[in-house]
């Protein structure tokens, strides 16, 4: 098993007071299991996330990646843990400004130190970005921008991809086309895929999918 | 409307940094402005007072044309041809310690308009005629006199310090001037039809009244460097300004959408804003007038020591409040305002409001704007040089300065992109690479700051190197020029006949140092008499001289003039200059003759007592075998009876020469360290400004496994680098700065060129000092990183904003 998470609670102190987001998570991925997570907007999808990418803490219950315990990390552990173990695709934000396209797809690869030039040019062939490489982030539209996000995490290789929405911005059609190349890619790489979308048509492509609902996972 | 207003402002009760750096912005900037401003208005007063009261300065005056005083016979002629004049003997006297600048009138005939009121004023008039005489003067120059004197004092607020009002019968007596009058004051009302002054006597010429005292135009390249030095800190101080409301209005963005949408107008909007900042500025300008207030009151009395030493001109230690300071400081305030504002109510203006607000727009700079402002630097750098070279006096010098400074700092972001484009270059690691790629993304945000920065140290440098560089000849030079081991000077002239016999058998020279005053081409001058004696011929530093011009002088030919003259283009070598009481002198050598602002002739001294029979004959010099000096001025004291104080030894003399120095430079030092500590501050800000708009930039450097610990210390390194870079470029412009400042600036303003020396130990301790300005600007945003709560980051990267 990649990840395990069993029990897991998260809750949230407000100003109207402490509000229960995840009560009680069990899932695991397998490696190289591709998971859709679906759920209502506001149900905790990005907080599990989170949890899982060692971002946050959980506040109960155990996060497991490959045998280690997430709630023993301090933050040195947890940074370790998101530059060796996992890649994060967001819905925004993922790219850094100042570097161009070619240096943020080798970025993760290169800090996780699994950098490798003839997987990363197969990559950007497929994904469509050579042409981009010495553009910026800011010169790209919001699709290339999560294209070049996906490609860097492919790049890295890690062993549990984490996507949040990656293409809740896009429109359908070219949202379905970059998750289909991601998917195949990441099970090129042999790496496992939690997956959070809203759309029903892409969850079923994946090898499972699950559901949040009421701080629960429900199959 | 009102909620409206209030919505606008709420923004600054969740942002009180913002506030606090806006406000702190224009306050510095107006602080320092008007504080030099109150500076120079002081001073201008009081030269303006001084000359009112002293010289009579709003009356004509009658001088002689050689320049050699008007004697009774002239005065009488002019008398009886039917002009009202009045004589006065004037001259400087020595009491106890003091030197006293004494203007001898009669008041009998002296115009209204010459008096100073106090003298004629009812009974006492009789006590300012009858011995042993009555010195009018101020209330500080009596307190400095009363044990000095055994003459009456009166104490007259008009007249001002170190100056005093005796009768005319006593200057002369006291000034030893025999009759010889300084100068005629011509009563404004005349009798109608009189024969013309020159037509009278031609021996004499009228010279108008002037607007500006003699000492006002002599002081007016000091005042021009303070206000040169104002300038440049609240250039600084507007930096501030204009990246605080850059920011607050792009942050404010959301707000003005909001209050459009609800039917608030643009020009409605727009009002709304400009009166917000008008009082912003208001309140700041009030802060920075008081500040500036007190700025000017602790540097005033350096101020009074620099222009006493320097000119001779006599300005109070402290400041008087005006109220045109308060108008033209919070002026100063809107309009630097108004400046560094327009162009953020510009984009409120024209940028479409329903734009979805963009912070990183906002600090975003093109390649080409910066290729556009390297040109535009380069062009000032040019024109710099072309004015450098072809232009000449003290307005010109300032050009050539602030071309090159502000030349520079516009070259400055296009040289550190540069820079940072090649380091990521030759970066191996994916972080390093990181690294200087987001360093060179901060620039546009800190460019200003880095350019306020730039100005600040380099400005330090180059006026440190000029005033070490100053300092190190002028000790030379003292060390030269100071060779008498002990300096005497005689109570009058029977006690100097007698030194004059009692001191070749005590000593191994006596060097007397006897001076007339004169006018050479039109200029008042002083002409001294040197012995041909080898301590002049060894120690007298010459810049220029002829194989022979100590025989030359020793003949009674050859004169040597200082250094001013000759740059002033007075007179060169080779010339033959007509000196007063009709006789001539060929220029055989030119001297340095450092903190002197009036031109100045050494001939020998058989010439000067030849030709000036009544020259005073009371200092000397004295050269003794060093150990025996303390000796000799025992035996003087004994023997003469003369006063410690009429007998200085070379190492006091250096040590008061010294002092002066120092305090010439006290002020210009620390208006150094507060224009650095201005830049220091726009940096803070520009720091804090550009910490709220980082966290996208480094949110996914830290989800990617960076920490937030390490992610600070980048930050601090990223600032260090840029701090460091900035500070080594301003080495090679301060130097360009000490240059210009030693060979063109200080060359118009004193009439002296000194050589250039540089001190790298003194950059050393400035980087230490802007190394802990920069640990210290970054502090505040660094720690809020280090401890941002991760929700901070996770949010960036949800699409709920
Ligand atoms: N830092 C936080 N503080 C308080 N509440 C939060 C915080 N982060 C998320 N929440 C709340 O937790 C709930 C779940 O959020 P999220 O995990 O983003 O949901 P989803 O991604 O499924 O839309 C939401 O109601 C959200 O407002
Ligand atoms: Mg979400």
């Amino acid at each position: 098993m990649t990840l395990s998470m069993t029990a897991v609670r998260k809750s949230y102190t407000t100003a109207e007071g402490v509000i229960e987001i995840l009560n009680g998570i069990d899932l695991d991925v397998g490696a190289s299991e591709s998971v859709a997570l679906t759920g209502e907007s506001g149900s905790g999808k990005s907080t599990l996330l989170h949890l899982a990418g060692g971002l946050d803490h959980a506040d109960g219950g155990s996060v497991i990646m490959q045998g280690q315990d997430l709630a023993k990390f301090g933050e040195r552990e947890r940074a370790d843990y998101r530059r060796t173990q996992v890649g994060l695709v967001f819905q925004q934000f993922n790219l850094i400004p100042s570097l161009n396209v070619a240096a943020n797809i080798s970025f993760h690869a290169k800090l996780a130190g699994r950098y490798d030039a003839a997987w990363e040019l197969d990559l950007t062939e497929r994904l469509g970005l050579a042409p981009y490489l010495s553009r910026f982030p800011e010169q790209l539209s919001g699709g290339q921008q999560q294209r070049v996000a996906i490609a860097r995490t492919l790049a890295a290789r890690p062993p549990l991809i984490l996507a949040d929405e990656p293409t809740g911005n896009l429109d359908e059609a070219t949202g379905d086309a970059v998750l289909e190349l991601m998917l195949s890619l990441a099970k090129n790489a042999g790496s496992a895929l939690l997956l959070v979308t809203h759309s029903m048509r892409l969850a079923h492509r994946l090898d499972r999918k699950v559901i949040l609902r009421g701080g629960r996972i429900v199959e | 409307m009102r909620f409206a207003l209030a919505a606008l402002l709420s923004h600054w009760r969740r942002k009180p940094l913002q506030l606090l750096t806006l406000v702190m912005g224009i306050a510095l900037a107006t602080a320092l402005w008007s504080g030099v401003q109150a500076i120079n208005a002081e001073a201008r007063a009081s030269y303006t007072r001084a000359a009112s009261v002293l010289e009579q300065g709003a009356l004509q005056q009658v001088v002689s044309k050689g320049g050699g005083g008007i004697s009774i016979d002239t005065y009488g002629k002019l008398r009886r041809a039917g002009w009202n004049l009045s004589p006065v003997i004037e001259g400087t006297v020595r009491f106890g310690a003091s030197w006293i600048k004494l203007v001898g009138i009669d008041p009998t005939t002296m115009p209204r308009e010459g008096q100073v009121a106090s003298i004629t004023d009812g009974s006492d008039i009789s006590s300012f005629f009858s011995a042993p005489g009555q010195l009018v003067v101020s209330a500080a120059t009596a307190r400095k006199l009363r044990n000095a004197t055994d003459m009456r004092l009166k104490i007259s607020e008009n007249v001002p310090d170190d100056a005093a009002f005796v009768d005319i019968s006593v200057a002369d007596r006291l000034l030893d001037a025999r009759g010889k009058i300084n100068r005629l004051v011509v009563a404004s009302e005349q009798r109608p039809g009189l024969d013309p002054i020159d037509q009278v006597a031609p021996e004499t010429m009228l010279r108008e009244n002037t607007d500006k005292p003699d000492v006002a135009r002599l002081t007016d390249s000091f005042h021009l460097n303070l206000t040169a030095f104002g300038f440049l800190s609240f250039v600084v101080g507007l930096f501030i300004v204009y990246s605080a409301t850059g920011l607050t209005f792009e942050q404010r963005r959301g707000t003005f959408r909001t209050l459009r949408s609800l039917g608030i107008s643009l020009p409605a909007l727009t009002t709304m804003l400009v009166v917000e900042l008008a009082a912003f500025s208001l309140f700041s300008g009030i802060i920075g007038v008081i500040l500036g207030y007190f700025i000017a009151s602790a540097l005033m009395p350096g101020v009074a020591t620099t222009l006493k030493g320097l000119y001779g001109a006599n300005v109070p230690g402290s400041l008087s409040i005006r109220p045109e300071w308060w108008v033209s400081g919070l002026a100063i305030a809107l309009g630097g305002t108004a400046i560094s504002s327009v162009r953020s109510l510009w984009r409120v203006w024209s940028l479409p409001i329903l734009a979805a607000a963009q912070p990183r727009a906002w600090q975003r700079a093109s390649a080409k704007t910066l290729a556009y402002q390297a040109t535009a630097g380069g062009g000032l750098l040019l024109l710099s040089a072309v004015l450098a070279v072809t232009g000449s006096g003290i307005v010109i010098g300032f050009g050539v300065l602030g071309a090159l400074l502000l030349g520079c700092a516009l070259l400055l972001p296009g040289l550190l992109a540069i820079s940072l484009a090649s380091a990521e270059r030759v970066s191996r690691t994916a972080l390093t690479q990181w690294f200087w790629a987001d360093t060179r993304l901060q620039l546009p945000g800190l460019s200003l700051a880095l350019m306020a920065l730039l100005l600040a140290l380099s400005a330090n440098i180059g006026v440190g190197t000029m005033v070490s560089s100053f300092r190190l000849t002028f000790l030379g030079w003292l060390d030269q020029r100071l060779a008498a081991e002990l300096y005497v000077t005689a109570k009058d002239e029977d006690q100097a006949t007698r030194l004059r016999e009692w001191l070749p058998q005590h000593s191994t020279a006596v060097l007397p140092i006897w001076s007339v005053e004169g006018d050479v081409f039109g200029d008042q001058l002083q002409i001294f008499g040197v012995a041909d004696d080898p301590t002049y011929r060894d120690h007298w530093p010459l810049i220029v001289a002829d194989d022979n011009a100590w025989d030359e002088v020793a003949s009674g030919k050859g004169a040597l003039i200082n250094e001013q003259m000759w740059r002033r283009g007075t007179a060169k070598p080779g010339q033959t200059i007509a000196m007063p009481g009709g006789w001539d002198a060929t220029v055989v050598g030119i001297y340095s003759d450092y903190g002197n602002p009036k031109g100045q002739v050494i001939v020998g001294i058989d010439a000067l007592v030849a030709h000036y029979p009544d020259v005073s004959k009371l200092r000397y010099g004295i050269r003794v075998p060093p150990e025996s000096a303390p000796t000799l001025r025992q035996q003087l004291v004994s023997e003469f009876g003369l006063p410690e104080t009429a007998i200085i030894d070379q190492i006091s003399l250096k040590q008061q020469s010294r002092a002066v120095f120092e305090q010439t430079f006290a002020v210009t030092g620390a208006l150094n360290v507060l224009t650095l500590a201005v830049a220091g501050f726009a940096m803070f800000s520009s720091l804090l400004t550009l910490s709220g708009i980082r966290l996208p930039q480094l949110a996914p450097v830290w989800a990617m496994g960076i920490r937030r610990r390490n992610l600070a210390l980048y930050e601090v390194a990223r600032t260090l680098a840029l701090w460091l870079a900035t500070f080594i470029a301003a080495i090679p412009v301060g130097l360009g700065l000490a240059w210009v400042l030693l060979a063109i600036v200080n060359v118009e303003a004193f009439g002296w060129r000194l050589p250039m020396t540089v001190f790298p130990l003194d950059w050393l301790w400035l980087g230490a000092v802007a190394l802990v300005a920069a640990i210290l600007s970054i502090l505040v945003p660094v720690r809020r990183l280090a401890t941002i709560n991760p929700a901070d980051l996770l949010r960036i990267f949800a699409n709920e904003r």
